[in-house]
């Protein structure tokens, strides 16, 4: 009995041995791999983590050191600079760029999907030369459009509105998203839109109850690139807008740097960290539509 | 409710692509109708212009008595089931059922009544509140076949519908259907239908009647029994019939059919059914119809193959480079085809005989073959 039981109990304790061996190796992988990538974030999102802690330091304290922890932290950046050098707070240019935001982000969204439908789903007279030249705007710099633009909105007596930041994109005016859009219809199986029409939809009907909700990942992608990238837009409200009144906050922060002689650093950073608040809060809180993806889209056997 | 005619139907892709070539086809009030043939055949694509998926080319599409050429598809009376289900993914299954008359603007009492009624006929109400991505491949095709029935059309259009199933599943599925018709029958709406499919059993199994179609044309439209028993060409002798229907080349000289140096008697009733005239022939011998014999009249043939399939064995075997396949009993294999060399006596009733230019069934009609 004895015999029968010693080979096996040396047969475990060598498999526990190799198991524990293992144990310890993977531990030991797991720790130094979870501590590049630690090192290398933390590289890269350094500028930004010394951004949010310069705007809590004193003027004098911000170029001393390249430390991010304020020695003695101070509300005063944030205080001084939302009351800004200008009779409106800050507030009023959040406003201003929400003012902007909004119904282009809307804009876009109806008038791209609209486009793509089209050009993905129907066949229509010179369909392949309009394409041709949506891609060949998407190519196009846009410093070549600029005056052309301006000179139009100019004589529609437009300067100095929302209007020129609004109305391009309200036509379809971002040849990218029509492309992407286009591109992500074209993946699509067509059989829903059929099953839909053979149901008696129309097509516009068959747009808006079938095709926007399997675009849907693909709409949250273009809202939100469009709502950073407009809310980081300077050159468009630069060369439109005119009156502080109607000042986005990109226009309304070179506005501190302007006005002040002797630049408040603090300020102005504590200014750029509430900037950059409202695209990471909203990318973050989008994120989970952008990893849905499209795996509600379609199903197979 | 409605019959179906397609009068000259053509199809032409980019102007110079043509895929459908002038079908005529009647079906009848209430018919179960398959289409098959293999891939490329352009079955779906003549399913699509019934559908009012595809435009049409030339020709006319008629349902019931009204030409629906310019007509929409949901003003056709049609309802269609599609390959891969095109369930709507982001509704539940109620909503993919009820689409059709919520857009129509029904009351919400009878649209919820419908619902009930539907998924009570195809045992789906346990799945109602699900997406269809939670569904299986069976219960999503049921669903889908749901949406169809819902509409109560006088046209049902089945395009492939249970190739994406597992093949028990697929034998459940094409019951149920056959069944769903009969059942659509005696309740006294008798929808036409018309079923594509690639798969032979299902057009055997299913079909009322059934077109089988090659590269745009139709080869012939017959029952099941028909076509089995007599078809019309060597595309549907070939088509029709597992395992498929050895067609052997030879000559026809005096009531024989020769091939190579053995002379096979085609019996003097198909003999008087074929002009006198000598010339070069296709025979068609059913694997079913042989039967091994030890002594007599019959194709002399080296075995090169036995596959035990059961109750039966599929032989094949060589006979003057020819391969021929025959299915023979279990016991009769044991007892005579265990030698290298087999004798396989054909029935002389069943033959077949083939133009060899043109794919005529020749023994048919009494036809004459070509010199």
């Amino acid at each position: 009995m004895t015999d029968m039981t010693l080979p096996k109990t040396a047969a475990r304790t060598a498999d526990e041995a190799a198991a524990a061996k293992r144990a310890r190796m993977d531990l030991i992988s797991a720790v130094v791999r979870y501590s590049l990538l630690f090192g290398v974030g933390f590289l890269m999102l350094y500028p930004l983590i010394w951004l949010v802690g310069a705007s809590f330091k004193t003027n004098s304290e911000i170029f001393a050191g390249a430390g991010f922890l304020p020695e003695s932290p101070t509300l005063e950046g944030y205080v001084q600079g939302w009351q800004t050098s200008t009779p409106y707070t800050f507030g009023r240019f959040f406003w201003n760029s929400f003012l902007i935001i909004l119904p282009k982000v809307i804009g876009t969204a109806i008038s791209c999907t609209m486009v793509a439908y089209a050009f993905a789903r129907f066949e229509f007279p010179f369909k392949k030369i309009l394409f041709g030249s949506v891609i060949a705007v998407l190519l196009l710099p846009n410093v070549v459009t600029r005056i052309p633009q301006y000179i139009l909105f100019r004589d529609l007596g437009w300067l100095d509105s929302f209007l020129p930041l609004w109305v391009p994109s309200a036509l379809a005016g971002d040849a990218f998203f029509v492309f992407m859009l286009v591109q992500f219809l074209r993946s699509l199986p067509t059989d829903m839109e059929e099953a839909a029409r053979v149901d008696g939809a129309n097509s516009l009907q068959t747009l808006i109850f079938i095709v926007v909700p399997m675009l849907g990942p693909a709409l949250v992608s273009v809202c939100l690139f469009q709502f950073m990238w407009t809310m980081n837009d300077f050159l468009g409200p630069l060369i439109y807008i005119s009156s502080v009144d109607k000042y986005p906050v990109s226009l309304a922060l070179k506005l501190s740097i302007d006005t002040t002689e002797a630049f408040e650093w603090n300020r102005i950073l504590a200014m750029s960290v509430l900037t950059i608040t409202p695209a990471l809060v909203v990318f973050f809180a989008a994120q989970r539509y952008f990893i849905e993806g499209i795996s509600a889209g379609g199903r197979k056997g | 409710m409605a019959q179906v005619q397609l009068k000259n139907l053509e199809k032409v892709y980019n102007k110079t692509n043509k895929v459908v070539h002038g079908i005529d086809l009647d079906i009848k009030d209430g018919e179960f109708m398959v289409l098959v043939g293999p891939s490329g055949c352009a079955k779906s694509t003549t399913l699509r212009m019934i559908a009012g998926l595809e435009d049409i080319t030339g020709g006319d599409v008629i349902i019931g008595d009204e030409r629906v050429n310019d007509l929409s598809p949901s003003k056709r009376q049609i309802a269609m089931v599609f390959q891969n289900y095109a369930l709507y993914p982001h509704m539940k299954v109620r909503g993919n059922l009820s689409f059709g008359l919520r857009i129509a603007g029904r009351p919400k009492a009878e649209i919820a009544a419908a619902v009930d009624k539907v998924a009570e006929i195809l045992e789906i109400e346990p799945l109602l509140d699900r997406l269809p991505k939670q569904l299986s491949g069976g219960q999503a095709q049921r669903v889908a076949l749901g949406r169809a029935l819902i509409k109560n059309p006088g046209v049902f259009l089945f395009d492939e519908p249970l190739s994406n199933l597992d093949a028990k599943l697929r034998a459940s599925m094409r019951v149920r259907i056959t069944d769903l018709h009969r059942q659509l029958k005696a309740e006294g709406s008798s929808p036409t239908v018309i079923y594509v499919t690639h798969d032979q059993t299902e057009a055997m199994t299913m079909g009322d009647r059934i077109c089988v179609m090659q590269a745009g044309h139709i080869m012939q439209v017959a029952t099941p029994k028909e076509l089995y028993n007599a078809p019309a060409n060597l595309f549907v002798a070939g088509f029709i019939g597992t395992p498929e229907m050895n067609l052997v080349e030879g000559a026809m000289e005096g009531g024989e059919f020769i091939m190579g140096s053995q002379r096979l008697a085609l019996g003097s009733d198909l003999a008087g059914r074929l002009s006198s005239q000598p010339g070069s022939a296709v025979l068609g011998i059913r694997p079913q119809q042989f039967s091994l014999v030890s002594e007599g009249p019959a194709l002399q043939a080296k075995l090169v193959n036995a596959e035990f399939m059961g109750h039966e064995v599929y032989m094949h075997a060589d006979c003057e480079g020819h391969r021929l396949v025959s299915v023979v009993g279990a016991a009769e294999f044991e007892a005579r085809g265990q030698s290298d060399v087999i004798r396989l006596r054909p029935d002389p009733k069943t033959l077949h005989v083939f133009d060899k230019s043109d794919g005529r069934n020749v023994s048919l009609h009494g036809g004459s073959i070509a010199a």
